[in-house]
């Protein structure tokens, strides 16, 4: 009974969406539609709101949100609106599955925007895939993954590092500190780190993990202090980035000498860390709020507009607003019936978009983004200053520091 | 010798920060054995107090300390007042209740304050480096080290030198007794855990220049004090004192020697030892309970 009625609704609903659209024959092509219902898409929205990474995810959901609302305020895709469905998974791993599972069996969303962390990512990694699901996740990480129901938006090592590193080494010299939070993603990129300096001849003076959220760095000053290295290599996360800049800068040490080189600090970590302790200290990322653009500029006096005058916008941030328009646009491609993960998945495959970074593109066979790596030094007002802007869009290679495997279209492939 | 000196230094800089932190615990855990779980959102709050009166009042650190250890005192007695008090003697409806406060203030800030990291700024006076026998130390660290004393011996003067101090002893070895002499115990422990309240406000807003403000900061910190206070010894002051300096100490060396993971496994490892052997603490104060 539930599915007639359904069904008869969604037909109705459709016909009459299809013919004020003037293009009936899209739409009642399938009766059946029960993804793309009622003239409107499902999407889930899956950041914290609460708990210890809502810090950052906050301000990931605003981009996403104001993304949908643009789209919908511009008519929605084929005009059907975009209906999010937010729901917070309270910084836990175990809470992103359960509510990625309600997004997707429950709600029937076609996609999901979310997470910030890699430990949240795998956490929802085996509920898409068990549903055939699409998982846009906009945050940079370790690489390493070849899923073919995600959709990675943020940078991977290669791209974050094959022009970093070795500007470093050419500016400060070739011995690299190395510090990052005790998981995964930092290992990974010290694993790719180590690799191109082996090639520039460079020197690890140290490799040292600190738990997460840790905030006492007195023991790793006093290494820096005697290891004396060029270079500064920080995958430290979260707000243990802030206690290492605040602690580097009262200990008395000088970025023009020694300064650190992060993969991970943006301009939220800069404002909370203040100016004075971020001065003179390196990022490489595809996207800084200062970037010149008129795409950035609109987004940023948009964001601003939306969420309040105080606020940044910054290189995971601003994925999360690319990634929707790359959703409505492959979605604009498909008729009505066509709007499943599957079908959005083949429609994404080679899209381009103008994003506030500049144009970007999915790559057909690994579903990560081509990006444009930037690197960039903090200034004291708190915004950064772009030294480097890459003259190509760099290509995703999320298995670089694996030169015998490869993320083909049809899989992990082994060399 | 350099080297083993700022070794010294850097374990003495960690071991301050740790007593700044468990002061305020160790006050209202060793006299009122109230279980305070909401100690860390109370170091939070000071964090977002210095934050805030410097945003919006322009107030520098110093002042807003005076400002802060007042204003969270009062939350405290005001807390001790509407919930604490029914509670006495029943530590597992303490533990659940302070907990609660705990959350709700951590939602209360999030809430008002946003969920963003906050900034406080560092004194620009101890922003420099100060030279001690040849090695470079952080000045506001240097201060953070005279400030942990300082606040430890205004402490101990006010519990052992002072009338409101001995009436607080007299409470806490008897009740009943203290009462029969005319001490109104019950101002006493409003004023205990308003110090207490007062003393954690105070810790957030003296740490807050080295490390990140949010409102999830407190649950490290009330960790890291309820080891400084289990080792020392519950009713012991100076336990407080020596295990933070121990655990500062011994923290430092094994980051030093290893890293800061390990560290603070070994450290964990250290101190379940200790408890399993000596359930009291390292030190004991003896009362009759």
């Amino acid at each position: 009974m539930a599915i007639r009625r359904r069904s008869f609704l969604t037909g109705t609903a459709a016909l009459g969406a299809g013919l004020l659209g003037g293009f009936p024959h899209i739409w009642i092509k399938d009766y059946s539609l029960a993804r793309a219902a009622g003239g409107e898409i499902k999407v889930g929205v899956l950041f914290s709101i609460t708990g210890t990474t809502a810090i950052i995810e906050e301000s990931l959901n605003k981009a996403t949100i104001m993304a949908i609302e643009e789209i919908n305020a511009a008519g929605g895709i084929n005009g059907m609106q975009i209906n999010a469905v937010v729901e917070d998974p309270a910084s836990d791993p175990a809470t992103f599955a359960e509510k990625a599972r309600k997004l997707v069996v429950g709600d029937k969303c076609v996609s999901v925007f979310g997470s910030y962390t890699s430990a949240s990512r795998k956490a929802v990694l085996p509920v898409v895939e068990k549903r055939n699901n699409l998982y846009f996740y906009p945050t940079l990480y370790e690489g390493r993954e070849c899923s073919k129901n995600v959709i990675y938006t943020g940078a991977v090592p290669n791209q974050q590092q094959d022009e970093f590193v070795p500007w470093l080494v050419e500016k400060f010299g070739k011995k690299f500190f190395l510090i990052g939070s005790n998981y995964i993603y930092p290992k990974e990129e010290n694993n790719y780190c180590k690799k191109l300096l082996e090639k520039l001849g460079g020197e690890v003076v140290n490799e040292e993990y600190v738990p997460l959220g840790h905030s006492e760095f007195s023991s790793v000053i006093n290494k820096i202090k005697s290891t004396a290295p060029n270079v500064i290599f920080s995958t430290v996360v979260g707000d243990s980035v802030v206690a290492l800049h605040r602690q580097y800068r009262a200990a008395g040490l000088d970025p023009a000498k020694m300064p650190m080189a992060s993969l991970t600090t943006s301009e939220n970590e800069v404002a909370a860390m203040g100016g004075d302790a971020a001065a003179g200290h390196f990022t490489s990322a595809p996207y800084f709020m200062v970037h010149k653009s008129p795409e950035n500029e609109k987004f940023v006096a948009a964001y601003k507009k939306r969420w309040g005058d105080d606020k940044v916008t910054h290189f995971v941030s601003e994925a999360c607003y690319f990634q929707m328009y790359l959703f409505k646009q492959a979605v604009e491609k498909l008729a009505g019936s066509d709007i499943t993960p599957d079908g959005i998945r083949e429609a994404i495959k080679g899209q381009e978009y103008l994003a506030p970074q500049g144009k970007i593109h999915l790559d057909k066979e690994n579903l990560h983004t081509w990006l444009w790596p930037k690197i960039a030094v903090a200034k004291s007002d708190g915004q950064f200053e772009v030294l480097k802007d890459s003259a190509e869009w760099k290509a995703p290679d999320p298995y670089a520091a694996y030169p015998n495997q490869k993320c083909t279209e049809t899989g992990l492939k082994e060399a | 010798m350099e080297f083993l000196f700022e070794q010294f230094i850097t374990g003495l800089s960690i071991g301050s920060i740790l007593l700044i932190v468990a002061l305020g615990l160790s006050i209202i855990y060793g006299s009122m054995g109230v279980i305070n779980m909401a100690h860390g959102e109370f170091i939070m709050l000071g964090a977002y107090g210095a934050w805030a009166l410097k945003a919006y009042a322009g107030i520098s650190l110093f002042p807003s300390l005076i400002i802060i250890f007042i204003a969270t005192a009062l939350l405290g007695a005001l807390i001790e007042r509407g919930v604490i008090r029914y509670l006495y003697r029943r530590p597992i409806d303490t533990i659940l209740a302070t907990w609660g406060i705990g959350v709700m203030l951590q939602q209360l800030v999030r809430l008002t304050a946003g969920g963003e990291l906050r900034y406080v700024e560092m004194p620009p006076s101890l922003a420099a480096t100060v030279d001690i026998f040849g090695v470079d130390v952080s000045a506001y660290r240097v201060f953070i080290i005279i400030a942990g004393a300082a606040l430890f011996a205004a402490t101990w003067m006010l519990v052992n030198k002072t009338t409101i101090g001995m009436q607080l002893r007299a409470v806490v070895q008897d009740r009943s007794i203290a009462t029969a002499f005319g001490i109104n115990a019950s101002t006493i422990y409003t004023g205990t855990f308003a110090y207490g309240a007062g003393l954690a406000g105070l810790a957030g807003a003296l740490v807050a220049p080295l490390k990140s403000v949010s409102p999830e900061m407190g649950t490290g910190y009330v960790v890291d004090a309820f080891f400084v206070v289990v080792l020392g010894g519950v009713q012991s002051l100076f336990g407080t004192v020596a295990s933070s300096v121990l655990l500062g100490q011994l923290s430092g060396v094994l980051a030093y020697w290893q890293n800061d993971t390990v560290a603070k496994a070994l450290v964990l490892v250290g101190i379940v030892i200790l408890i399993r052997f000596r359930p009291q603490g390292l030190f004991v104060t003896r009362v009759r309970t």
